[in-house]
């Protein structure tokens, strides 16, 4: 960080402080923080114990439930996968690597309505993959283990993306003392490589967690709405509004919102972590 | 001098023949789920009609979905010039939010609903779980498909009906009805938020025994899925599914359209387009075109709400309100 | 398939084929065949159907609708992305951590909340509703509504690129330019933009990618009018739910090509960036 002085000296030097301040002010609060203010102010309407009584009602619960167990399902998938796919990017060569690195950016740069409907059709019934899976009694449609893979699929490239960066710069020192010692591959990348990554595949996992609570798009198609059983929270909010119940859809927002927000916070510490981790 | 004058002549022509393109209508329709084809048939040939009668040129757009829910958009603002919902109490909220006068039943005939429906039930080819009647759908080992009844105005219908079937076995006992329903409420494995969803739900992903929606998707679905072979039952009681139809007049008047929302709402009392919703299978008043139709339409004892329920505002404060008699009998909503 | 194991010479080969093989057998099931899966579908019945679907004006307006949405979301969001990270890398100033925390929130929140917190302010019995109404101002369900809720969505992601670039590469040189009179228009058009066109290309890609396939968001407050208010993601669920399901491939092919498109030019631009 050598140049972390410059902007303090730069304070009154360059120009366009005023301006770029300004508009991104008054960008934030008429496109963001305005419509949260008032979702937050909707909230604060019901007034607590109505607050308390719609966000700890059994389908409320239920769908908070579902969300999160499909959400870890889907960062636990994730972590491993996106790990593997990060270490055999940066660490071996074969044909068709360039083209499975680009792969990786394809769920976050496919529309999610777009993936639900594709994963929907391909492992249900009769779909390429669900034609062969359902035989073996596995359903994966209209079950928590879609909405795991919807999930799962639209946050593949967070682990991958933040971990092969650091993977990439990685000292080969350690690594080849280690082995100089006599310890087993194993043994090198429990004890030496992983410990060096960890914040960086913490804040992936993080992130990738995040992403899953808030998705929706990819869902619907893939989950089946069955309340209590696969109907994610989100979801929830969206059919609430639907049935006139504002003050359901806001607090169920507002929960949702809350955990969006402790989620940030949480991976850009872990992001820092990480950062001084690297010593960057 | 000869030049100027065609130059003129093409200007006067050219301005004739851009006239009649200025005289340009466009109405929005708010609709329900499963009205998609139904709109599709009609709307060409009332906007024909329109251009012969008038001259002018005229564009409908369509809007489907839950009719709650498209209730619920227009309060908030979806500018609809013309709603045909099918359910009444969807148009009464939208007379509560002062968007039409409450009056909207004395404005058309026939309480303002120009066709008619029934709950009804599709189910699959050679009916291997011999379904029936409503009393079939309790059944342990009957899976049936219907949309939520919170969100969707055809799964209400459902709803009512098996409670008005209940209610007529059980010699009126409203607390055996109420069983009833619940058992029937609890063997749904999905509830979609509208009819169509539901009938994906039955038709692309099959799943459950048995699909139960207006007679009018039944007949639709059963014909364009002619080759998984479903058929039609119809029950032995259902329930008069009325189809309501208002203009928007605060939305009309704002933007001008009263004229040819009005004129497109009476023109579905014509046998014209009453021949084009019997063709897809909506029931219709008009005499002669249900005689023509009338192998489509099996017989069928028809309970009103009023008869069963003593109205639709009985029926939102004892079934709908929060914590009333759905809430209680929709468990696993 | 040629395994090399870079860093492990003295290792058995079969580890790195094994990784691999996984690494590759996962990827082809959950990433590559929903794709492919997509064009087989839309192209299942042949390509004149595919031509018709895709002809069909319903499916051309709502074409039209997601470029015109990203023709003004993303221009937008470059210029308030420039703004932020001109303000956050530039200067020392209270709250700045708090700023970038800010810039954030749309980036974890579910576009269902953002569609319901604008019906919330927007819709006619929200808190802008009586005066939207009064003044004759249709926000919701209509393209405003469409825009701004994608501007939401989409706010962090130019932002995001720029931002540490910007922190990274310091400001030694613009304060030079500064020293030397140059006005602060060609300080950002000679000095900051040359430096930054690669990140800020590559946040424009991702901003447009997302632009165009936000769905949840938008389903909330576009009314859903076939042929008015429809985008591209909302009418691949439209046909879907016309019983069309091929002409919904379809439809979703045209948003899986633009996201390959998307992939294509981000590849390049890394390769730049890199460079």
């Amino acid at each position: 960080m050598t140049t972390a002085a410059a902007p303090v000296r730069a304070k009154r030097v360059l120009p366009g402080f005023t301006l770029s301040l300004g508009t991104t002010l008054l960008y934030l609060t008429v496109i963001i923080l305005i419509p949260v203010l008032a979702l937050v102010l909707k909230g604060a309407e019901i007034g607590p114990a109505r607050f308390w009584a719609i966000v700890s009602s059994p389908r409320a619960v239920a769908a908070f439930q579902v969300t999160l167990i499909a959400a870890a399902i889907a960062t636990a998938f994730n972590a491993i996968y996106g790990l593997l796919m990060a270490w055999v990017l940066v660490r071996y060569e074969f044909f068709g690597k360039r083209v499975l690195d680009a792969l990786m950016d394809v769920p976050f740069a496919l529309p999610t309505a777009v993936a639900g409907l594709s994963l929907t059709a391909l492992f249900s019934a009769n779909g390429w993959i669900g034609a062969w899976l359902e035989p073996q009694g596995i359903s994966i449609v209209y079950t928590i283990w879609g909405i795991a893979l919807a999930m799962a699929f639209t946050s593949v490239p967070f682990v991958v993306r933040t971990v092969q960066p650091v993977l990439e710069d990685l000292d080969p020192g350690y690594e080849q003392a280690a082995r100089t010692l006599g310890a087993s591959e194993l043994a090198i990348f429990t004890r030496v490589v992983f410990p060096q990554i960890l914040p960086a595949w913490l804040a992936g996992c993080t992130i990738a967690f995040a992403r899953s609570l808030g998705e929706f798009g990819a869902i619907v198609f893939i989950a089946g709405n069955l309340p209590f059983k696969t109907e994610i929270a989100a979801l929830l909010a969206f059919i609430r509004l639907e049935e006139f119940d504002y003050n359901g859809a806001a607090a169920i927002a507002l929960v949702l919102l809350f955990f969006a927000l402790v989620l940030l916070l949480v991976s850009n510490r872990l992001q820092a972590w990480a950062a001084r981790h690297r010593g960057v | 001098m000869k030049n100027g004058l065609i130059r003129a002549a093409v200007l006067a022509a050219s301005l004739g023949a851009a006239a009649p393109v200025a005289a340009q209508d466009s109405l929005l329709n708010v609709s329900y789920d499963i009205s998609r084809e139904l709109f599709e048939a009609l709307n060409p040939v009332f906007a024909a009609k329109w251009k012969a009668d008038t001259g002018r040129d005229l564009t409908i757009d369509q809007s489907h979905g839950g009719s709650s829910r498209q209730a619920r958009a227009i309060l908030e603002g979806l500018a609809a010039d013309v709603v045909t919902f099918n359910q009444e109490t969807d148009i009464d909220v939208l007379a509560e939010g002062g968007l039409l006068a409450a009056d909207w039943r004395e404005k058309l005939p026939n309480g303002a609903s120009p066709y008619y429906s029934l709950p009804a039930f599709l189910v699959r080819a050679g009916n291997p779980k011999n379904i029936q009647d409503w009393s079939d759908l309790a059944r342990e080992d009957v899976a049936p498909i219907f949309p939520n009844p919170k969100t969707s105005g055809n799964a209400r219908y459902t709803y009512l009906a098996a409670y008005a079937y209940g209610l007529e076995q059980n010699g009126g006992d409203h607390a055996k009805a109420q069983e009833f329903v619940k058992a029937i409420l609890s063997s749904v494995p999905v509830f979609d938020t509208g009819g169509r969803a539901a009938t994906q739900t039955f038709a692309e992903r099959e799943l459950g025994d048995v699909l139960v929606t207006f007679e009018a998707e039944t007949g639709g679905i059963a014909k364009e899925y002619a080759d998984k072979g479903f058929e039609r039952i119809t029950p032995s009681l259902s329930l008069f599914a009325a189809f309501p139809a208002a203009v928007v007049t605060a939305n009309a008047e704002k933007k001008g359209s009263t004229e040819v929302a009005t004129a497109y709402l009476e023109w579905l009392y014509t046998p014209e387009a009453q021949d084009i919703l019997a063709q897809n299978f909506y029931r219709v008043n008009d005499a002669e075109v249900s005689a023509k139709y009338a192998a489509d339409f099996p017989e069928v004892r028809l309970v009103t709400v009023d008869e069963v329920f003593g109205g639709w505002d009985a029926i939102r404060k004892d079934h709908l309100a929060d914590g009333a008699i759905l809430d209680q009998v929709f468990v696993n909503q | 398939m040629q395994a090399v194991g870079v860093m492990a010479p003295g290792q058995s080969a079969w580890v790195p084929r094994l990784l691999i093989g996984v690494a590759v057998g996962l990827t082809l099931l959950i990433v590559v065949a929903p794709l492919v899966y997509i064009f087989a579908r839309a192209f299942g019945e042949g390509w004149q159907v595919y031509a018709a679907n895709l002809m069909h004006p319903a499916t051309r307006n709502a074409i039209w609708l997601t470029t015109i949405t990203a023709l003004i979301v993303v221009p937008v969001n470059i210029a308030f992305g420039i703004a932020a990270a001109w303000a956050v890398a530039r200067f020392r100033f209270p709250g700045r951590g708090l700023l970038v925390t800010a810039i954030e929130i749309p980036f974890s929140i579910s576009p269902i909340i953002a569609g319901i917190c604008y019906l919330l302010l927007y819709g006619r019995q929200g808190l802008l509703g009586p005066w939207l109404q009064a003044n004759d101002l249709q926000v919701m369900f209509a393209l405003p509504g469409i825009v701004l809720v994608t501007m939401f969505v989409t706010a962090p992601f130019v932002a995001r690129e720029v931002l540490p670039l910007m922190q990274a590469q310091g400001s030694e040189q613009e304060t030079a330019a500064v020293t030397l009179g140059a006005s602060g228009w060609q300080i950002f058009t000679r000095v900051t933009l040359p430096n930054i066109r690669w990140a800020l290309l590559y946040g424009a890609v991702l901003c447009t990618a997302r632009a165009v396939g936000e769905f949840g968001g938008v389903s909330v407050v576009s009314g859903n009018i076939r042929g008015q208010t429809n985008t591209l993601p909302l009418h691949v669920e439209l046909l879907f739910n016309d019983l069309n399901a091929t002409g919904a491939f379809a439809a979703a092919s045209v948003l899986t090509l633009l996201a390959l498109v998307a992939l294509v030019v981000k590849a390049v631009l890394e390769g730049r960036r890199a460079a």
